[in-house]
């Protein structure tokens, strides 16, 4: 079936959503099944939108719930099919359920996960507790920072999730509203060097192949659950980092866009550091080009893949820096922060003496601001100065009421 | 950096406009954000959308913003909104109104001081458009304060950018912009 290609200018002002869907239409997705939720609709609207003027060959399947949105792409994926939907928080919680069903069945789906916070209290604007909600329900996370990321991440995920080798789902972060809803300049591919970084869809184990009869979704119990699942992570810990550095690589040799899985900025000779992500890490790097100026070496930290975690490459980055925060942007509920937590083993068993403490922000879209982050640029100079952390080790940056500290 | 804050009420445009004058100012090689805080995003609520353009790549993602021009494109809103909060000695204020700048300040003494330009964009728009959508309008107000670029060039590009709608409809906007360009004082 004949479909129209679109024309685009180099740089085109998209928000995150637009740019999102325009990578998915690039793409030319087989099946979007999806229910729209904010601050994700913008995704799934423009990708619908695209399919009516003809701009896509693929079906957009509406669905009832978030879980039948997801069941339809596990079902579209194992008949053989490129599969993308979206979505955010409350819709991400209610998809849990089927997110376990896509890795488990090892199935390239991309989700494009537009970080919000969850309810109670409801709230539609953006953290990272829907991003940290699934950390460990073995899909690929890649976080955007900006809308051009949030366009290049959704190819790259293509390239590394349906690779044979990996076969494993990936999510694309983007923050919502601060990402989602914020236009920028994207530059852009045509449509055919899009597709060309893609490329055709190669199906494996496909339902759809009549001729080589497979079974998907099978009851294993104890018996074969648990080397299922060894291989599973194995195959995140030894192959999927590999993929992602030769997508990332191959991205950067069409583009000149080049992805790393830790980024690392003004990181050379930093003696303080900020570790985040999603449109803080940008923030923080224009605040700490500002420290600089006042004779404070700053550097960022940005986590670029969330999952599989960069274990090895967050504790080279970090080993000679004197002081560290760990920003993280989710509810801890009685622990200290994801990343504060990751960064923390990271470095364990290695001979660095870098200082720690984390920090808590920007729940429910409340504002990181850049007076925010001189201040705290400059209490990890004073942790540093001093040779120990001088404050509590998790703090909150922005909630008002009483100074609150733990630990 | 040029740092823009709009009032509107959601409905109005601003998140249009606002997206609207970046793509334009896109188009010259300068970079560019456009967002908006909507809230619970009820229509007729009041809300506000932003702009930020610098030279060099835009890094800054806080909503926190000492605006270098404060866009009202909502009468009432002078009244039920601070419209001044965290403002500079130099922000310049675009408001749409009926009454005179002189008339707007009296009512309002919080604009005592302050660098005001009025333009009734409500009534522009509902005499050319046929809707009181006040966005397009406001940025022809802003094209003459700024003196940011020809008038010519901006309707040309905004030909462009509403070309999705009937060219009815584009004819009025470009009719809309003219006419605030021509009257904002």
């Amino acid at each position: 079936m004949a479909f129209d290609k679109m024309e685009l200018k180099d740089i085109e002002v998209w928000d995150g959503n637009y740019a999102a869907a325009q990578a998915l239409r690039q793409s030319q997705v087989d099946v979007v099944s999806a229910y729209p939720i904010t601050p994700s609709t913008g995704i799934v609207e423009g990708f619908a939108k695209f399919k009516a003027d003809n701009y896509v060959e693929g079906e957009f399947v509406m669905v009832e719930s978030e879980h039948a949105a997801m069941s339809g792409c596990i079902g579209a994926a194992a008949a053989g099919g490129r599969v993308a939907t979206a979505t955010a928080s409350q819709g991400l919680a209610l998809m849990s359920e089927t997110l376990y069903q896509a890795s488990g069945m090892r199935l390239p789906i991309v989700l494009n996960l537009v970080n919000r916070a969850l309810a109670a209290p409801l709230n539609v604007n953006g953290d990272h507790s829907d991003m940290y909600m699934v950390r460990d329900s073995g899909w690929i996370q890649f976080d955007a920072y900006n809308p051009q990321e949030a366009y290049d991440l959704n190819f790259i995920a293509f390239k590394v999730s349906e690779d044979h080798d990996v076969r494993l789902p990936a999510i694309v972060n983007q923050d919502g509203f601060m990402t989602s809803h914020t236009a920028q300049g994207v530059h852009t591919m045509d449509d055919d060097t899009a597709f060309g970084f893609v490329g055709e869809y190669k199906p494996m184990n496909d339902m759809l192949d009549f001729e080589h009869p497979v079974t998907h979704g099978v009851q294993t119990e104890e018996d074969w659950h648990f080397e299922h699942k060894a291989r599973q992570h194995n195959d995140m810990m030894t192959i999927v980092p590999g993929k992602i550095d030769e997508a990332f690589a191959a991205f950067e040799k069409l583009t000149g866009r080049k992805y790393n899985q830790v980024e690392k900025y003004d990181m050379d000779d930093a003696d303080v550091a900020v570790v985040c992500m999603g449109t803080s890490v940008e923030t923080a790097r224009e605040v700490a080009l500002e420290m600089r100026e006042k004779g404070i070496k700053a550097g960022v930290v940005g986590i670029r893949v969330f999952r599989p975690f960069p274990f090895m490459a967050i504790a080279d980055a970090l080993k000679d820096v004197k002081a560290v925060a760990a920003l993280d942007r989710s509810a801890p509920g009685g622990t200290p922060g994801a990343l504060f937590n990751e960064i923390a083993g990271a470095l364990y068993n290695t001979d660095s003496k870098m200082l720690l403490s984390g920090y808590i922000y920007g729940l429910g879209g409340r504002d990181l601001t850049k007076k925010h982050l001189v201040d705290l640029f400059t209490e990890l100079q004073a942790n540093a100065d001093a040779g120990k952390v001088l404050t509590k080790q998790q703090q909150f940056i922005g909630v008002r009421g009483p100074k609150l500290a733990y630990l | 950096m040029l740092e823009i804050r709009w009032h509107s009420r959601a409905g109005q445009g601003a998140v249009t406009g606002a997206k609207g004058l970046a793509d334009v100012i896109s188009t010259t090689g300068k970079h560019v954000q456009a967002f908006a805080f909507y809230g619970s995003a009820k229509r007729g609520a009041a809300m506000t959308a932003y702009n930020r353009v610098d030279d060099k790549i835009i890094m800054n993602h806080e909503k926190y913003m000492e605006p270098d021009y404060v866009f009202v494109i909502d009468p009432a809103l002078v009244y039920t909104s601070d419209v001044t909060v965290n403002d500079k000695e130099n922000t310049i204020y675009i408001i749409t109104t009926h009454l005179s700048t002189q008339e707007l300040i009296a009512s309002q003494p919080k604009l005592e001081g302050k660098t005001i330009y009025t333009v009734d964009c409500i009534k522009i728009a509902q005499e050319t458009i046929g809707r009181a959508i006040p966005n397009t309008p406001m940025l022809g107000a802003f094209m003459k304060i700024s003196e940011m670029y020809d008038i010519e060039f901006f309707k040309e590009n905004m030909k462009r950018i509403l070309a999705k709608l009937p060219q009815k409809i584009v004819d009025a906007n470009m009719l809309a912009i003219q006419r605030a360009y021509d009257e904002v004082k």
